[in-house]
């Protein structure tokens, strides 16, 4: 089991970030590495369980479902159902917290999964910058001050 | 039930700034409201279960015992036994997270109490304001003014307008040549652009190196500019996206390109490292360059094992005696050569248990009679082109030839099938390859520090100068009347 963490602090109130994060079926508009995507089944995408169903723009396509959403906490769990990563029981984790001081917001964002030991570096590397980082960086940009 | 939650960024790594707060009486020194504490009974203050007795500057008094600590989790939680304020059941924890973009920490706290009908809203501002934002505060003040030196700093941090340049002097090569080409002159430091620091210089290391810079040899500057490869001192400010360190840091560096002879300098951050409290800031100047490049070829380039033989070239030099010193501590065998007797006996006094004595770069048979025919595992060669061939014949098969200076000028070009005679490795590595990544080079700098703490490596630095007679110390150390490091003062 390998885990991948990444934080950050976004300049923008914690409401105002969960805003976008908390629409399941939300990536393309805030992350750049979405191209489309869907939520299957015509399930409102912020249904626990619902499946999203998004490309990648290197054309990628991954599955993933929404297990926990939390409106109290900030914090949304998924799973991935397929994808092209080559990764097995992989679970995430994206966590808001509000810094008080400055009315600014600390962002989580994690993952455990399995994969092939030769592998685990190189997914470490690309889920915690290429994914995770290049979410947040791009969040950032998205509610620079 | 009022439940109290305040929370804020902390420009510092999680390890200083959790350092701080997981020792439970700390908040006499950092906490703003807190008067006076101690732990009852001489307990540690990180004992889950002990207990901290404090006077808040108003007079309140409070006990409170450490519930919970947690080095992984970065947690602490405590409660209030008793207070001379009505805060009942009060519960409170706080933690601190890591931002991995940025090496800053995220600092949560939280905390759960009943009041008296009618106070609530007071006691919860006490505490959320008073004693959570307060504190956020305090530490800020703290992590600022907390290393050694800082105080004097932010004097003089303050006799500097923010964006305008230090008064400063340094010592600048004004063209090639002899000692006589050294020049004092003004040279102010200023302010730090984004991801760079001002350091006011307390010590400056001399080195080989810089008299071939100073000849033109290496040709790293274009005169006039100044010389100088390493430095300690303390940080003045910071730029913007600096996050590692702070005003009033004691630290160190050794990197190119030149410009270490100055009483100020404004530098990449990247390359700058916070030093121990226990290593003072000559012995750094001293040791960064040597001992730093010592651990990379004994644990980078080549990775030196029990039982193995390594060859020292100038045994008894800065570079050479670390080398010497540290290899015998992995459990090496070490054979030196030296230039002289005396030479001899201080390179064995250092770990050294063979060294060879000659001017003549003649060693090959030597080395070859103290390994039964075998040769050496590993040659450490700052000698350059003279010692070739030599080098070639003491290796033994499989062996590894680390090239990483040149005394004698630079190597010949050696064909693949020369090192197909015997299968050997040949590296050509430089220091400031190895330091190019901050992480790297703090890993390689922790290790030199724990190798000085644990007197694996030893420092004496007995040739000191003021930074004004630069040329002197040169006319020294070419005229070979120092032995161990020299330093300068400015």
């Amino acid at each position: 089991m390998i885990k991948v963490y990444v934080s950050s602090v976004i300049d923008a109130p914690a409401d105002a970030v969960w805003a976008q994060i908390r629409d399941f079926n939300g990536l393309p508009k805030w992350t750049p590495f979405v191209a489309d995507s869907r939520i299957e089944g015509g399930m409102a995408p912020d249904t626990v369980g619902c499946v999203r169903n998004f490309r990648l723009k290197d054309g990628g396509v991954i599955r993933e479902q929404l297990l926990t959403l939390s409106d109290y906490d900030f914090q949304c769990t998924y799973s991935i159902l397929e994808s092209p990563m080559g990764v097995d029981n992989y679970v995430a984790t994206l966590k808001l917290t509000p810094v008080t001081d400055g009315g600014r917001t600390f962002a989580e964002w994690w993952a455990e999964f399995d994969c092939a030991p030769e592998r685990e570096g190189e997914l470490a590397q690309s889920i915690g910058q290429s994914v995770f980082q290049t979410g947040f960086d791009s969040l950032k940009t998205m509610f620079r001050r | 039930m009022i439940r109290v939650t305040r929370s804020a960024v902390i420009d510092a790594p999680i390890e200083r700034v959790w350092a701080v707060l997981r020792d439970f009486n700390s908040h006499t020194a950092w906490h703003p409201v807190v008067a006076e504490s101690e732990i009852e009974g001489g307990e540690p203050s990180d004992q889950v279960g002990c207990v901290r007795r404090f006077t808040l500057r108003d007079g309140n008094r409070i006990r409170e015992q450490l519930l919970a600590l947690s080095d992984r989790d970065h947690i602490s939680t405590y409660c209030i036994l008793d207070a001379s304020v009505p805060l009942r059941r009060y519960v409170a924890t706080l933690q601190l997270k890591r931002v991995t973009d940025g090496e800053r920490t995220f600092w949560h706290w939280q905390s759960t109490f009943d009041a008296p009908p009618g106070r609530e809203r007071e006691l919860a501002d006490m505490v959320g304001t008073g004693v959570y934002e307060g504190g956020f505060e305090g530490l800020r003040a703290y992590l600022r003014r907390s290393r050694p030196g800082a105080v004097g700093v932010a004097a003089r941090a303050r006799a500097v307008a923010a964006g305008e340049a230090m008064p400063a002097h340094g010592v600048v090569a004004t063209a090639f040549g002899g000692p006589e080409v050294l020049r004092l002159q003004p040279l102010p430091a200023r302010p730090p652009g984004p991801g760079e620091v001002r350091i006011r210089q307390t010590a400056v290391g001399v080195n080989y190196i810089d008299v071939y810079v100073r000849a033109g040899l290496y040709r790293m500057i274009e005169p006039p500019a100044p010389l100088g490869m390493e430095a300690a001192g303390v940080i003045v400010d910071v730029g913007d996206a600096v996050a590692h360190l702070l005003p009033g840091d004691r630290v160190a560096y050794a990197c190119a390109p030149p410009g270490a002879y100055v009483s100020a300098r404004t530098m990449p951050a990247d390359q700058v490292v916070v030093l121990p409290d226990d290593v003072d800031e000559e012995t750094a100047a001293a040791l960064m360059l040597k001992g730093m490049t010592a651990a990379y070829l004994l644990h980078r380039t080549h990775r030196v094992r029990a039982g193995e033989t390594v060859l020292v070239h100038a045994a008894a030099g800065g570079v050479g005696l670390f080398l010497c010193q540290w290899a015998k501590t992995l459990g090496a065998k070490v054979i030196g050569t030296v230039s002289s007797d005396d030479k001899a006996r201080l390179a064995r006094a250092n770990g050294c248990e063979l060294p060879l004595v000659g001017r003549d770069y003649r060693f090959a048979a030597a080395v070859k009679g103290a390994t039964n025919g075998r040769g050496a595992d590993v040659i450490y060669d700052g000698l350059g082109r003279a010692a070739v061939e030599e080098n070639l014949e003491a290796l033994a098969l499989c062996g590894h030839w680390v090239s990483y200076g040149q005394t004698s000028g630079p190597l010949t070009p050696i064909g693949p099938e020369t090192l197909a005679a015997k299968s050997v490795t040949l590296s050509r590595p430089v220091l400031f390859h190895y330091t190019a990544e901050r992480a790297a080079l703090n890993e390689i700098a922790q290790q030199t520090f724990e190798a000085l703490r644990s007197q694996v490596i030893r420092v004496d630095v007995r040739h000191r100068y003021p930074l004004t007679a630069a040329a002197e110390a040169h006319r020294d150390l070419e005229a070979r009347r120092t032995t161990g490091p020299l330093v300068l003062l400015p």
